[in-house]
């Protein structure tokens, strides 16, 4: 029992990082119908700006947790963020008019620069924070003990908070209307006076600020990370929003989730071994009864 | 890059391929993964092969001829690693290789080399197909993981007394071969392992595993594998508050696993085998005397490679520059290494290891007696 319950807290922390990033991929997916595989290394870059704002902070001095990780989060968030920006600037708004193909040929191409750009200047050697957070919960349960790190609960905490004004910030404020309004119609909404070009950045934006909140998470939870850091969970995270449906916000969350769920249970109760070979065929089974993911609508064409 | 670092590099370019014309230079590979996330061990074996060619030709070089090493990056990856050795071998006219690293890499390059009649010696390529594969031309100056895996099994066994063993690998050849070699030898023991498992490369989240390694309730746990991954995984098996002993291959020993880990309290008490402690041969005090002097520590694999660049040395030395002449002369001779005197089996492999077992303590690994 007690190993059920560990394995549970285990899959919930993992399966909100993936949620965080998988945000990413699904509001770029939603509104301009592209899938940014530069997204996991935006991921990749906030953890090497994690590493520089801490080793920033410390060298003026400051000690306490808090004061470090508000620190860190603010400068991690705005740094991403702005890579966001320009990446969409320069690698895809001057494709807006050009083929899928293209724009997701030069995704590909901004997903090897990064990782280049990465390795060249901050060196290929695997890089490490160290723990900030220490101690952990420990309760017994039956015979056993579930033991949660206060670090796994500020993950929890932070990523839900972060979904959660999210999706307070698209479902009732004027920019969440925007932006729906552009992921429903492009053309109709710069008609109507919507600044669609910028609405677009916005998304980048956010995408970029919730992969930085996952690598400040991440960063400080396991200390280790390369320039190769966001192949893997980007992949992951990729999984999770077409899980829940590309384009449907809630999905991405629900899809991350049930992926780090699953992922913790089967490796945990089964095998290690198999366990990415059971979190694709979960995707396969669920693609071929719900085409378009757990929380997708189906793709309408429109005439 | 500018016009001005484009011609300059032509121009060094055109001069290199003249002295080559020339004085028909001996040129050495130093394969290895000089990027990626292995890059660090690539460095040891940079440093290693560079100050022994350096030495070697400072003192008159091979049979009078210079060496010249061409660096080859593998990243440690099988494809990769494959084109390489086809540089090496067809546009460099490398003699010998010093190389490659990982057991992966070593394993397809090696049939490159044996198939253009160039000498290999790898410092650090443990698994044992690399010369049960039967080329005339492989060697390596280490151990064998299975060699390894007898020291580790019969340490847990013998000393730790332990019961309770999980047994965890990478699914790379290196580390699933270290893990498999110790598990066949703990059976041999007659002890069962209490699990056996895989982990993915690349990731860093093992909780899920850790948490079965507690329901286990093992003793101690083997890992098979590379300090990037050993790394998060014992940080991650003290955050969840299992106390068991984790012990390891060669493949953690680097400053990284440390960082990787994040703090030395995690690595405390870490055991690992690992060749007896390189800088300790006599015949290598001048040497690892210069590199300190230099302000370079030769950790790892350093001394390693700059040994296995002496065998190629020593091999080419004594049979005219034939590699596989020099390859049959290798399996009669003993050579006179900074690790001492080393005599080389009909597969390749060192008649004696040299493992045994470390501990970190306070970040370093420590020879234990």
């Amino acid at each position: 029992m007690d190993i059920v319950l560990q394995q549970l807290v285990n899959g919930l922390t993992l399966g909100s990082v993936y949620g965080l990033i998988a945000i990413g991929y699904t509001m770029v997916y939603g509104i301009i119908g592209m899938i940014n595989f530069a997204h996991g290394d935006v991921y990749m870059v906030s953890a090497y700006i994690t590493a520089i704002a801490i080793a920033i902070l410390t060298f003026f001095g400051i000690e306490s947790f808090p004061i470090i990780i508000v620190g860190t989060l603010f400068l991690t968030v705005a740094v991403t963020g702005a890579y966001g920006w320009v990446i969409e600037r320069i690698a895809y708004r001057p494709l807006r008019s050009s083929s899928r193909l293209a724009v997701l040929i030069s995704a590909i191409g901004m997903s090897l620069i990064l990782q280049n750009y990465v390795q060249l200047s901050q060196g290929a050697n695997q890089q490490g924070v160290p723990t900030l957070l220490t101690g952990a919960i420990r309760f017994s349960v039956g015979d056993g003990f579930v033991q949660i790190t206060y670090m796994k609960l500020f993950i929890l905490f932070v990523s839900l908070l972060g979904m959660g004004v999210l999706t307070y910030v698209i479902q009732k404020t004027k920019l969440g209307r925007m932006c729906r309004a552009t992921q429903q119609d492009r053309k109709m909404a710069s008609i109507l006076g919507i600044d669609t070009d910028k609405v677009i950045s916005t998304v980048f934006v956010i995408g970029a600020v919730m992969a930085a909140l996952a690598g400040v998470l991440v960063t400080l939870d396991y200390g280790a990370f390369d320039f190769y850091v966001g192949f893997i969970i980007g992949i992951k995270a990729f999984t999770a929003a077409v899980l829940g449906g590309i384009g449907s916000l809630p999905g991405a969350m629900l899809g991350g989730l049930i992926l780090g769920l699953s992922e913790a249970l089967f490796a945990g109760l089964i095998s290690s071994d198999y366990k990415d070979v059971f979190s694709f065929s979960l995707l396969v089974l669920i693609l071929i009864i719900r085409p378009s993911g757990l929380l997708g609508k189906p793709e309408v064409e429109k005439v | 890059m500018s016009n001005a670092v484009i011609r300059k590099t032509l121009i060094s370019l055109a001069v290199a391929g003249a002295a080559t014309l020339a004085q028909a230079d001996v040129v050495i590979g130093v394969a290895g993964p000089h990027t990626g996330a292995y890059a660090a061990f690539g460095e040891q074996l940079w440093k290693g092969a560079e100050k022994a060619a350096m030495d070697i030709n400072a003192a008159g070089g091979i049979n009078g001829e210079m060496i010249k090493l061409v660096k080859a990056d593998d990243a440690c990856e099988p494809k990769q690693a494959v084109s390489v050795a086809n540089r090496l071998v067809d546009s460099d006219e490398a003699l010998a290789v010093v190389g490659h690293f990982c057991s992966s890499s070593s394993i397809p390059a090696s049939r490159i080399y044996e198939e253009a009649g160039v000498l290999m010696v790898t410092p650090a390529s443990t698994a044992p197909l690399l010369t049960d594969q039967g080329f005339p031309n492989v060697f390596r100056v280490c151990g064998r993981d299975d060699q390894q895996g007898d020291v580790a099994a019969s340490y847990i066994v013998d000393v730790l007394k332990a019961k309770r063993v999980a047994i965890i690998h990478d699914k790379d050849t290196y580390g699933k071969g270290l893990a498999d070699a110790m598990k066949s030898t703990l059976n041999a023991y007659g002890e069962k392992e209490v699990m056996y498992e895989g982990l993915t490369r690349g990731e860093k989240d093992f909780n899920a595993l850790i948490t079965k390694i507690r329901s286990v309730d093992a003793d101690v746990v083997y890992f098979g594998g590379l300090h990037s991954e050993a790394g998060p995984l014992v940080r991650q098996l003290r955050e969840q508050g299992s106390k068991a002993i984790f012990m390891s291959g060669d493949g953690i020993v680097s400053d990284e696993f440390v960082s990787v880990a994040g703090s030395p309290t995690y690595v405390e008490g870490v055991l690992n085998t690992f060749g007896a402690d390189p800088t300790s041969y006599p015949a290598g005090k001048k040497v690892v005397g210069e590199f300190r002097a230099s302000g370079y520590e030769p950790e790892g694999y350093t001394l390693y490679s700059y040994t296995a660049m002496q065998v190629a040395a020593a091999a080419l030395a004594n049979n005219d520059l034939d590699p596989i002449k020099g390859a049959e002369w290798l399996k009669n001779n003993a050579t006179d290494t900074v690790m001492g005197k080393k005599q080389f089996d009909d597969k390749g492999d060192l008649v004696v290891s040299d493992y045994v077992m470390y501990e970190w303590q306070n970040g370093k690994s420590i020879q234990l007696n």
